[in-house]
Parts: C-alpha cells; sequence; structure tokens
C-alpha cells in the first residue's frame, strides 16, 4: 500500500471527492446580523407599527416623523394610506400570512390590505410563509395572469452583427422583453441600433431596452429606440441612496420623466445591495427590501425588478437566502406591482442549485420569469452570466414539458434559428449601409450567422462599435431614420415591425402595469388581471400553448425507431444467416448449451442498445461456448421476451441445463434448468454499455458452469450513467416490437447460423 | 358615447383598441394616420410617435379605477413633464441628485421655473417638496 501523507490520513476521502465538485466554489456566510447577515431578521429590525395624528403619518415602524431619513418620508407621504391602515396593521400578521395562502381570499382583498401596511408589517406577514407557501402565494398574488420572461442579449466584442442576430434568436423563442449592455459605455448607441433591427426580425412585440447610464439611458429612450427601462435602482438605507448616487425624488423625477416620453419603466431593487455598500444598518434583507419596494409603490412606478439582482449572489451565501429572494418578491406582488422576479445573477456555480432556484418561479408563473435570461452564451454576457444561459437554455425548455409550465419559451427549430439569424444581420448590414456606419463584408455576417458565441465570430469588435455609436449620437440618427433605411433596402416588414412598438407610445396603454405585447396586443394587469381562486381559476396552458412547449427537438418515436432499425437490415442480411430447421426440442448432448434468442432477434431488429449489430453478438456468445470446450445450440423462442424465461427455456431446451436467453436489445442471462425463473447464474442487465468481449465471456462461462466450475462471473462496470434517461424511451419501443411477437402458444423454433463474413 | 370630461376606466382598456378615437400623437395624427407609408414620405414624424399629456392623464384615470393611485400621480406627474425639453429634464434631473444642488434655493427655483414656464404645479410642489426634506438630511453637500 502506498503511504498516505501525514494530515490527512484519517479524512473519509469522501470529502476529498466532495471538494471537487462545483457546489465547493461557492462561498457560504455565518448568520451574522450585526455585520448585515441576515436573511429574515435581525435583532435590529423595528416592530411593526404606525402612528396617525392630523392626516399625517406621526410615527411608523418605531420611529418618529421628526427622525424619519428620506425613504421614511417618501413612504409615509405616498405609501401608507390612511383609510386602510388603522384597519391592516391590527390585524395578526399570521392571520394574513394564511390569507395570502388561501384560495377564496380575492387578490385584490389583499392588495387593498397592503396599502395600509409599513415595511416592517409586509415583512412581518411573508416571513411566516415557507418556501412553499410563498411560491403558491406568488402564484396567487402576481399582477397579470399570462407569466412571461427577459433576455439578455450582449456579447464580448460590443459587436452590433452579432447583438442583431441573438436579438432576432432570443425574439423567435419568445422572450417578452430584451434588455442589451456594452461592455464599453459609449458603445451604447451602436447596441441600441442593433438590437432594434435586430428584435424587429420575424414578429413584433418585444419591448427593448439599453442598459447604461441614467441619461445617457434617458436620450436612447428619447430617440425611439428602446421601449423600456429597469436600471432605475433604490435602495433600502439613506446612505445606500445616496452612495447610488440619487434621492427616492431624483428617481420619482426620473419615473416621470420616463412616463412623459412614452417610455415603460421599471425600478430595480434586492436584497444584498445595502451589504454590498456597506450601508446595511444592521438590519434584516427583508425588511430592508420591503422600504424599497414600498417606496417604489409610493414613486408610482408600475413594476419592480426584484430578487436579489446583482446581491442574489450574497443573499444565497446566507441561511434562507433563497427563500428569502422569493419572499421580497412576493411582496412585490402583494403591492400590486409588475415583477421581473431576479432569476438572473448567477448566484451559484451548482447546476443543482440553479434547477432549485428556478422551479418555484417556472412553477407559480411570474410577469418576467428572469430578469433576463442570458440568452448568450455565459462569456458573452456583459451583466455578468445569468442563473440560466445559452448554455442551459435547452435545460429550461425540457423543464417545461417535464412540469407542463410555461415559463414564457418556445423551442424553436434549427432551420427557422439560421433563417432568422441571417435575415438580421442582413438588415442591420443594410441599415449601417445606408445610413453611412458601415459597411460589413459577407464574411462578416456570414461567421456571425452561425456562431455559437463571439469568439466564434470575425465580426466588428469594441472600437469598430465606438465609432458607430459616436456616429449615430453625433448625428442625432433616430428610430425613424433607422425605419426608412430598412425601409429603402427592403425590409418593409422589419420597418413595418419597428414602427408598431414605438407607436406604442402614442396611446401610453403599454405604461399600465406588468404590460408586455403578445399577438400585437398589449396584454397588462388590466385586461388579462390574474383571477386566480384555486383550481381551474388563473394561468392555465391551453391545448396550443401545451403543443408549442412539448415540441422540444430529437423526440423519439415508434416510426422513427422502426426507421433506424430498417437500416440496419441491410448490413445484416450480407453478415448472418438464421436458417429455421423447425420446432425445438429438449436436447441430450451434454456439453451444449443452447442460445434462447428473442421473438424478432435478427428479424425486426437489428442491433442492441450499445450498438453492435446482433451477428456480432451471436459470434461472441458461439466462440465463448466453444473456446470453453461445449456446443452452441441456437432457438428461437416464441412464447415470451422477457429476459429471465428466455433464458430459463434455452435451459430447459439445453442437453447440459445450461442456456444464455438473449433480447434484441442486447440484454442476455446465463441461466440453468431448476432454478427460480429469476435467480439466474449471470444478468447482463446494462445493454447500453455490454460490450463484445462481455458477449465472449459470457459465452465462456456458460461453458464453464456445463463443466461444473464456478468462473469468475462477468461484471459489466457501470459509472452510474443514468441508463434509464438515455435509453428508456427507445427500449420500451424496441421492446414493444418483440412483445407484440410473441405469443403463449408458440413453440420454439431451431434456427441454423452462417456467418456470411469472416471475422475481422 | 362617452364625452370627453367622463373618467376612464378597465373597460376603456386598451384605448388603442378599446377607444382609438380618443388617441391623437402631439400634431393631432390618430394612429391609422401613423402608417409606414407615412413615416416614409415624411408626414410623420419622431413627435407624431410621442405620447401626450392628455394619453399620459387618460392613462392616469384608468390606473385610479382600477386601484393604482400611486402610478395614477405618476402618470400625472409625467404630463406636466411632456412639454420639458429634453435638456431641461436633465438638468432638473441632474440637480435632484445628492450633492448636485448647493442650497434650498436651487431647486426651488427649479419649482419656480416648473409652475412658470411649463405650468407643472404637481411636479413644483414635489421638487419644493425634495428641497425641504433634503435641508432636513443634509444633503446640500458636495459629493465630487
Amino acid at each position: 500500500m502506498t503511504q498516505e501523507p501525514v494530515g490527512t490520513a484519517n479524512r473519509w476521502k469522501r470529502f476529498s471527492d466532495w471538494d471537487e465538485r462545483a457546489l465547493r466554489l461557492d462561498k457560504f456566510a455565518a448568520e451574522d446580523p450585526e455585520n448585515g447577515f441576515a436573511a429574515f431578521s435581525s435583532p435590529h429590525d423595528p416592530k411593526p407599527a404606525v402612528e396617525l395624528s392630523a392626516g399625517a403619518v406621526a410615527s411608523m415602524d418605531g420611529v418618529a416623523a421628526r427622525d424619519f431619513d428620506m425613504i421614511d418620508t417618501f413612504i409615509a407621504n405616498y405609501h401608507i394610506d390612511h383609510e386602510i391602515a388603522p384597519e391592516a396593521m391590527a390585524m395578526p400578521s399570521l392571520q394574513v400570512a394564511r390569507m395570502l395562502v388561501d384560495m377564496h381570499v380575492p387578490r385584490g382583498d389583499l392588495v387593498r390590505l397592503a396599502r395600509g401596511m409599513t415595511p416592517a408589517k409586509l415583512a412581518d406577514v411573508v416571513a411566516r410563509l415557507s418556501s412553499l407557501e410563498i411560491a403558491f402565494a406568488y402564484s396567487k398574488m402576481r399582477a397579470r395572469r399570462t407569466p412571461g420572461n427577459q433576455a439578455h442579449v450582449t456579447n464580448a466584442k460590443d459587436d452590433p452583427l452579432q447583438m442583431a442576430a441573438d436579438a432576432a434568436t432570443a425574439v423567435a423563442l419568445g422572450f417578452d422583453e430584451i434588455e442589451t449592455t456594452m461592455r464599453v459605455a459609449r458603445n451604447a448607441w451602436s447596441n441600441a441600433v442593433a438590437c432594434a433591427v435586430g428584435a424587429s426580425v420575424g414578429r413584433w412585440g418585444t419591448l427593448f431596452q439599453c442598459s447604461s447610464e441614467e441619461a445617457e439611458e434617458l436620450k436612447i429612450g428619447m430617440a425611439g429606440f428602446t421601449s423600456y427601462a429597469e436600471t432605475v435602482s433604490v435602495y433600502g438605507t439613506e446612505k445606500s441612496f445616496i452612495d447610488g448616487d440619487d434621492t427616492p425624488w431624483s428617481k420619482a423625477f426620473l419615473a416621470a420623466a420616463y412616463a412623459s416620453r412614452g417610455i415603460k419603466m421599471r425600478c430595480t431593487s434586492g436584497a444584498g445591495s445595502e451589504l454590498l455598500m456597506g450601508f446595511h444598518e444592521k438590519k434584516s434583507m427583508l425588511y430592508l427590501e420591503a422600504r424599497c419596494l414600498c417606496l417604489q409603490r409610493a414613486m408610482g412606478v408600475q413594476g419592480t425588478q426584484n430578487g436579489g439582482i446583482d446581491g442574489a449572489p450574497v443573499t444565497c451565501t446566507v441561511p434562507g437566502g433563497m427563500r428569502e429572494l422569493m419572499a421580497e418578491n412576493l411582496i412585490a406582488v402583494w403591492l400590486d406591482l409588475e415583477c421581473a422576479s431576479g432569476n438572473d445573477a448567477r448566484a451559484t456555480e451548482s447546476e443543482i442549485r440553479v434547477g432549485a432556484k428556478i422551479l418555484p418561479y417556472l412553477l407559480a408563473g411570474s410577469d418576467l420569469i428572469c430578469s433576463g435570461f442570458g440568452s448568450i452564451l455565459k462569456y458573452d454576457n456583459s451583466f455578468n452570466a445569468s442563473l440560466l444561459n445559452g448554455e442551459e437554455l435547452e435545460d429550461y425548455l425540457v423543464l417545461q414539458r417535464d412540469f407542463e409550465a410555461d415559463g414564457g419559451l418556445t423551442p424553436v427549430g434549427e432551420q427557422q434559428i439560421l433563417d432568422l439569424r441571417t435575415r438580421a444581420v442582413e438588415a442591420l448590414g443594410a441599415v449601417l449601409e445606408e445610413l453611412d456606419l458601415g459597411s460589413p463584408t459577407a464574411e462578416m455576417k456570414s461567421s456571425v450567422v452561425t456562431a455559437s458565441g463571439s469568439d466564434e465570430t470575425r465580426s466588428y469588435l469594441p472600437r469598430d462599435a465606438t465609432i458607430i455609436s459616436e456616429a449615430i449620437l453625433e448625428r442625432g440618427i433616430t428610430v425613424v431614420d433607422v425605419i426608412k433605411a430598412l425601409h429603402a433596402r427592403g425590409f418593409v416588414e422589419e420597418a413595418g415591425h419597428l414602427l408598431q412598438l414605438v407607436r406604442l407610445r402614442v396611446s401610453g396603454d403599454y405604461l399600465q402595469t406588468s404590460a408586455l405585447v403578445r399577438q400585437g396586443k398589449v396584454l397588462s394587469a388590466i385586461n388579462d388581471e390574474n383571477d386566480y381562486l384555486g383550481p381551474g381559476t388563473g394561468y392555465r396552458l391551453d391545448a396550443q400553448r401545451r403543443e408549442e412547449i412539448v415540441a422540444i427537438r430529437d423526440v423519439l418515436t415508434r416510426e422513427e425507431v422502426l426507421r433506424e432499425e430498417s437500416l440496419h437490415r441491410a448490413g445484416e442480411v450480407k453478415r448472418i444467416s438464421y436458417r429455421l430447421k423447425g420446432t425445438a426440442t429438449a436436447g441430450n448432448d451434454r456439453q451444449e448449451v443452447v442460445i434462447g434468442v428473442s421473438p424478432a432477434f435478427g428479424l425486426k431488429l437489428f442491433r442492441t442498445v450499445a450498438g453492435h449489430p446482433l451477428s456480432a453478438v451471436m459470434r461472441e456468445l458461439v466462440d465463448g461456448i466453444e473456446s470453453g470446450g461445449c456446443k452452441a445450440r441456437v432457438v428461437r423462442l416464441r412464447h415470451t421476451a422477457d429476459t429471465s424465461f428466455l433464458g430459463l427455456s434455452a435451459a430447459m431446451l439445453s442437453g447440459s441445463g445450461v442456456g444464455i436467453g438473449i433480447q434484441a436489445k442486447g440484454t442476455a442471462v446465463i441461466h440453468q434448468k431448476d432454478r427460480l425463473p429469476h435467480n439466474n447464474l449471470e444478468l447482463f442487465s446494462n445493454a447500453p454499455i455490454t460490450k463484445l468481449e462481455h458477449y465472449r465471456r459470457m459465452g465462456a462461462n456458460a461453458a464453464a458452469y456445463v463443466r461444473g466450475e464456478l468462473p469468475e462471473q462477468v461484471v459489466v462496470p457501470t459509472r452510474g450513467e443514468a441508463m434509464g434517461s438515455r435509453y428508456h424511451a427507445r427500449v420500451s419501443l424496441i421492446y414493444a416490437i418483440e412483445t407484440e411477437m410473441a405469443g403463449e402458444a408458440q413453440e420454439p423454433e431451431e434456427l441454423e447460423l452462417a456467418f456470411l463474413e469472416t471475422k475481422r | 358615447m362617452t364625452g370627453a370630461n367622463d373618467k376612464l376606466t378597465a373597460a376603456d382598456y386598451p384605448l388603442a383598441e378599446k377607444r382609438p378615437d380618443m388617441v391623437r400623437g402631439r400634431r393631432g395624427k390618430s394612429l391609422d394616420d401613423i402608417t409606414l407609408a407615412s413615416v416614409i414620405d415624411g408626414s410623420v414624424t419622431l413627435e407624431d410617435l410621442s405620447i401626450t399629456d392628455t394619453a399620459l392623464r387618460q392613462q392616469a384615470d384608468i390606473a385610479r379605477a382600477t386601484g393604482r393611485a400611486t402610478l395614477a400621480q405618476n402618470f400625472e406627474r409625467a404630463a406636466e413633464l411632456v412639454n420639458v425639453p429634453e435638456a431641461a429634464i436633465m438638468r432638473m434631473y441632474e440637480l435632484l441628485r445628492p450633492g448636485r444642488a448647493a442650497s434650498a434655493e436651487e431647486l426651488l427655483a427649479v419649482a419656480t421655473e416648473l409652475r412658470q414656464a411649463y405650468s407643472a404645479p404637481r411636479m413644483a410642489e414635489f421638487v419644493t417638496e425634495a428641497a425641504e426634506v433634503y435641508t432636513r438630511r443634509g444633503l446640500f453637500k458636495r459629493r465630487f
């Protein structure tokens, strides 16, 4: 034995195995309210209370009006409804918590009560719910009935061509909103034009934002390129707010400014931001977030991007962190705000934690489940990697199918995606040329169309984007110029789509709570109100939407399996013949091993699930038996397709009493005549990983049993592969072909094998 | 038909679908006038694709009718900013950020400007309130 180094000898090596897992890259923090590391409660959180006097809030959550900070003042002046506060604050928190999960209590009743509750009260109520109850309450309380989703569209080179192709891709996948940002701040205008053009390919209605510096973002909106904004951040302590370079009044001014230009807007807040900024005041994350959310309702914004956001990773380091993110989202929708519910900044390296994080939202639905989903590859995400990214997008599509839950996305076929990407780069190329901003080559465009990410493109670089961006800004190019350019170059449909989006501004319908555009119509909390009151109400997957969701790629059907099998028939006919010699009877040769093959073996099915031709498998079995000094006799059993009974039936026909049963899919057994059906000598159940050499050794072992020896059993090594997930759909279809051919009364047939090729 | 002074409700929403007759761009164009052809021939400009104060007040009515009073207030503040030029909006926003204004007087001057130049009493009141709170919380100190 090798000597273990001192110090590690007493370690259970499983811990070393665990050290290697991605999970251990995540760091976890001790609960420590004094230093801001507390999700749900801190000794410094105030007790819920409100005192009204002479038409004003005299004190709130333990703070007298004269000591109110800016946040308290704004909440007291604009959020607290004096008519409702006495009633709502007097209700026991547990009673309100139960109302949140009571399907008989309408959403509207609870929304009304929230208007009279202080931040501490809202936090106190939701803290009484388990994660499951929070998810259920969220599903009931979210404002719009139909769930939606948002994508990030960015790339590491700020390449406008790729931006356009990826925007068109995200639109095809069904994202209701796309959000971009830049590696280089001054490239904002180039990004904006590229995404606006890309998002006009295929259909219209996907809202678009360009996250940049506050004033710049508003300017881009005023030029007509973007249709919403969401990076208007608010914070739960006064010092954080000031450090964020704003006040509730400046942010509320900005909110009004966006609305005055017909641009949809939501604020952003999330647990952990105050902790990251160093001004947490020793309060729990949930309480600080409740302040942020009351403030947002007070400001009169229609919605919030909420649920940790940039603070999600630090929130997930503390006990209950993920539950807290759900709880703050619940407060948001309870306050009747549209909720773009986080699930963006990648809070973990563990794929299990990623899946667990997203599942409640997928099941409950959300106005925008992710804010946003990384539709591009992780390294191309200029916001930093999302919880889910281009790499994992298909996993998410499958989760929708697994749970029959609408996550807002729709699978798209390969050719369709290629066509849309081509159209998008051609459209943007035309706009750049028409507006004299650039002339991308055919090679640049084609490299982008097929590229999974910017590593694979030979296109624009950040500096090129800067030149384009500055030209757009300097020349005052607006969305109208882009519409005209598209039209002039024959992209009439795209020009029309872009105009439709800008035209939304005139009525302002999409400024209302939770508004998005589906099939050319504005859908919001007003005309698509969440009416959940128990089973049979609220959002349900209709037949058409279900059909879209289940249509993932590469789905096996019986026809497909039979077609694939038939492709192998021609090859097998050249390699082996099974000559029928009449009904098989019991033998009396004590040196024989009978191989009992299944009903469809070599007739309709021609290879094992490991892909071995059945001719090769038979050759190995026969060679193995003969190498042990025995003779092989082959029969086709037609009364059963079950491995155990194939094996036992073969053994009973065998003069030696030893037989092998084998199914066409490759599952095999060595059996002996006096044993119980399932008490075999050796079983080869993992056909997908059974190699030809195993079949040979199986034959040799059968011969050893004939000689009365106990050989070393053949163990097919498994590394724990999920055999069922990989093969069972196919196996079930194949096995059904076998059982269809089996009939209780059918006699076994004697076969004479002839191998038609010399062994390689 | 509902008269111009009747408050709108959820039944009128979305206005573009339910009450297209009420929807007008800043130069009076209807939604039907805003076509690709009219953009191409230049008869529709970016200005025609802007929201009006009337539309914002209509949306405020709908928000209030559906129980969203604070959202309605935001739309009403926004209605007052529709005619405030971009540069003025940027300047006012900048002054409202912490440490930008050296004293309450600078903000009160903005309030006066809003009231007098842009007939924006709600916004003026809102900025006045900010001046009071900033004074009490000591925000008039330079940050850079």
